[in-house]
């Protein structure tokens, strides 16, 4: 008895400032909230899931335009020129000009389509070979195949286009770029229509938590009204309703992040072989750290903005009576 | 002085007063009653107290605060200054009752180590140690009165006000916590209690007002001494 006397007296004095004090009340009261959460799993599983879903459905949808937009910028840089040179530029010119143009920085590989060459491909694959073989001299031109380096940006690309079209034995130089930069638009208009969408979900969540916060309100009206008969502030009483937002956003957003990436793992193989066929090498891309940690804080805000404001509107009404 | 009444009415919405023109005051370390039948106005004077209520006129000072310049984001504040005991207990019975009586305590954010302590001091002193795990429910009236009490004294008020606060209680268990009440009275707090019991107050011996209609009556100590 003594000894544990002696102890006590000797015990360096917890530091229970003001802060402190205040940290471990909020934890306590995180904790009150988080067992009055799994006090009623199924309610509350349902309020999660309504959370988690509505957040999932934009996070997916931004998903898959971050895919199409990744997989198209392969093709944008992928598109070959097609160079065909005048006429009167003999097979050894022309093989001269795509050594030239092979030692270009912005350039990945050159191949020449001699006009010979051009005129079987033409006769083996229009069906007119015999009506081509009356032909007493070849009409095609020799042509340069041009693929650009991957490591072209855009503009870059506009410039080789130029510069190949100004060589003197260019006669014309062709690229369609025009559906790729139609499909971009595309996809920026459905970004733009995730966000304005999103936007909306975000404020069917506000509504959700708030509602759900008002009813646990009105299941504690006599907690409430005694709370603040000896002394409770309204920052006090509203504290738990925050803290019941908060474990509702945070997690329904955690849910929405498993639910993408549950879908991912869904379709990886699908994507997989969609790959295999376009023999690109691009892989599904997942969500990254950052932006589940974005889906999660974003869960977490619009959870308080909801309790926030039911606390705030129906907590002034109760007062002792 | 701990509470000083000047001219003070109540009138509700329905144009019935409450009180009508009250002046009184009591000193600190005084430990009063106020009697009065149902409807004389003793709730609504401890509300003005607590301020639940303000005056419709006059003025209420308590320990120096004048409650008309108490704005109402200061209520909290206030209200923590005061012990209060009610009729019907006002436990929380989703909890045990060393949560109920530490609950002033966590309001008034005192650490976790020094509310535990002052909690078990307080059910102590109502007799109530041995029962700090169980919910209040489990709890006869009696019991539940006495940890509202502790409740009530557990931040160490220098005002205690109590409305009917053997109102449910038999002789035995009134005169049990009337006892209570003296003690913290004898250590210096002030006490102020509305009760009908005058047979109860009589037999403690403590001073008393009465109320009728709103109204202070007049009362002789001689006439006062008879009863005993």
């Amino acid at each position: 008895m003594a000894v544990t006397r002696h102890s006590d007296a000797v015990a360096p004095v917890r530091s229970s400032g003001p802060v402190s004090i205040w940290f471990t009340r909020h934890i306590s009261m995180s904790i009150g909230a988080l067992g009055r959460l799994f006090r009623q799993p199924f309610a509350s599983l349902m309020i999660i899931l309504v959370i988690a879903v509505t957040l999932a459905i934009p996070a997916a949808l931004n998903l898959v335009v971050k895919n199409a937009q990744a997989v198209s910028a392969g093709w944008d840089n992928a598109l070959d020129f097609s160079i065909y040179l005048e006429r009167d530029v003999t097979e050894s010119e022309a093989q001269g000009l795509a050594r030239l143009i092979q030692q270009r920085a912005d350039v990945e590989s050159v191949r020449l389509i001699t006009a010979s060459e051009a005129l079987a491909d033409f006769k083996e694959q229009s069906g007119f070979g015999d009506a081509l073989d009356s032909l007493s001299e070849n009409p095609l031109p020799h042509t340069l195949v041009v693929r650009p380096s991957a490591s072209n940006t855009s503009q870059s690309m506009i410039l080789l286009q130029e510069e190949l079209g100004n060589l003197p034995e260019a006669e014309f130089v062709q690229v369609d770029t025009e559906w790729v930069q139609r499909f971009h638009a595309i996809l920026d208009i459905v970004r733009q229509a995730i966000v304005i969408g999103a936007s909306l979900l975000g404020v069917a969540i506000v509504v959700i938590i708030g509602n759900t916060i008002r009813l646990d309100i009105q299941n504690r009206r006599e907690e409430i009204e005694v709370t603040k008969l000896i002394g409770a502030s309204n920052a006090f009483v509203r504290r738990p309703f925050l803290w019941s937002g908060f474990w509702y956003g945070l997690f329904g957003g955690g849910l929405a992040v498993a639910l993408v990436q549950y879908g991912l793992y869904l379709l990886e193989e699908p994507a997989a072989r969609l790959a295999g066929l376009y023999q690109s090498g691009v892989s599904v891309l997942a969500l990254t750290l950052e932006e589940s940690l974005v889906i999660v804080a974003v869960g977490v805000f619009l959870g308080l903005v909801g309790s926030w404001f039911a606390a705030a509107r129906h907590m002034r009404r109760i007062e002792p009576r | 002085m701990m509470i000083q009444l000047e001219d003070v009415t109540k009138r509700f919405p329905g144009g019935q007063e409450a009180l009508s023109g009250l002046t009184l005051s009591v000193g600190k370390g005084d430990m009063l009653f106020v009697t009065g039948h149902s409807g004389a106005g003793k709730s609504t004077l401890l509300r003005l107290i607590a301020l639940i209520e303000r005056p419709t006129s006059g003025q209420v000072i308590v320990d120096g605060h004048n409650t008309r310049r108490v704005k109402r984001r200061k209520i909290p504040a206030y209200r923590r200054q005061i012990g209060m005991v009610f009729q019907d207990h006002k436990l929380l019975y989703d909890r045990p009752v060393s949560d109920n009586v530490a609950l002033p305590l966590v309001i008034a954010g005192v650490g976790h180590r020094e509310a535990a302590r002052r909690v078990r001091a307080a059910l102590d002193q109502v007799g109530l140690l041995h029962k700090e795990k169980q919910n209040p429910e489990t709890l006869s009236a009696g019991e539940q009165q006495r940890v509202g009490i502790a409740r009530a004294i557990v931040t160490r008020p220098k005002l205690l006000i109590a409305d009917e606060p053997t109102g449910n209680l038999d002789p035995d268990l009134s005169l049990e916590v009337m006892r209570i009440f003296r003690r913290f009275n004898e250590v210096g707090v002030t006490l102020l209690i509305a009760s009908h019991d005058i047979s109860l107050i009589d037999r403690m011996g403590c001073n008393r007002i009465e109320l009728d209609d709103g109204k202070l009556v007049e009362h002789d100590p001689e006439e006062d001494l008879s009863w005993q």
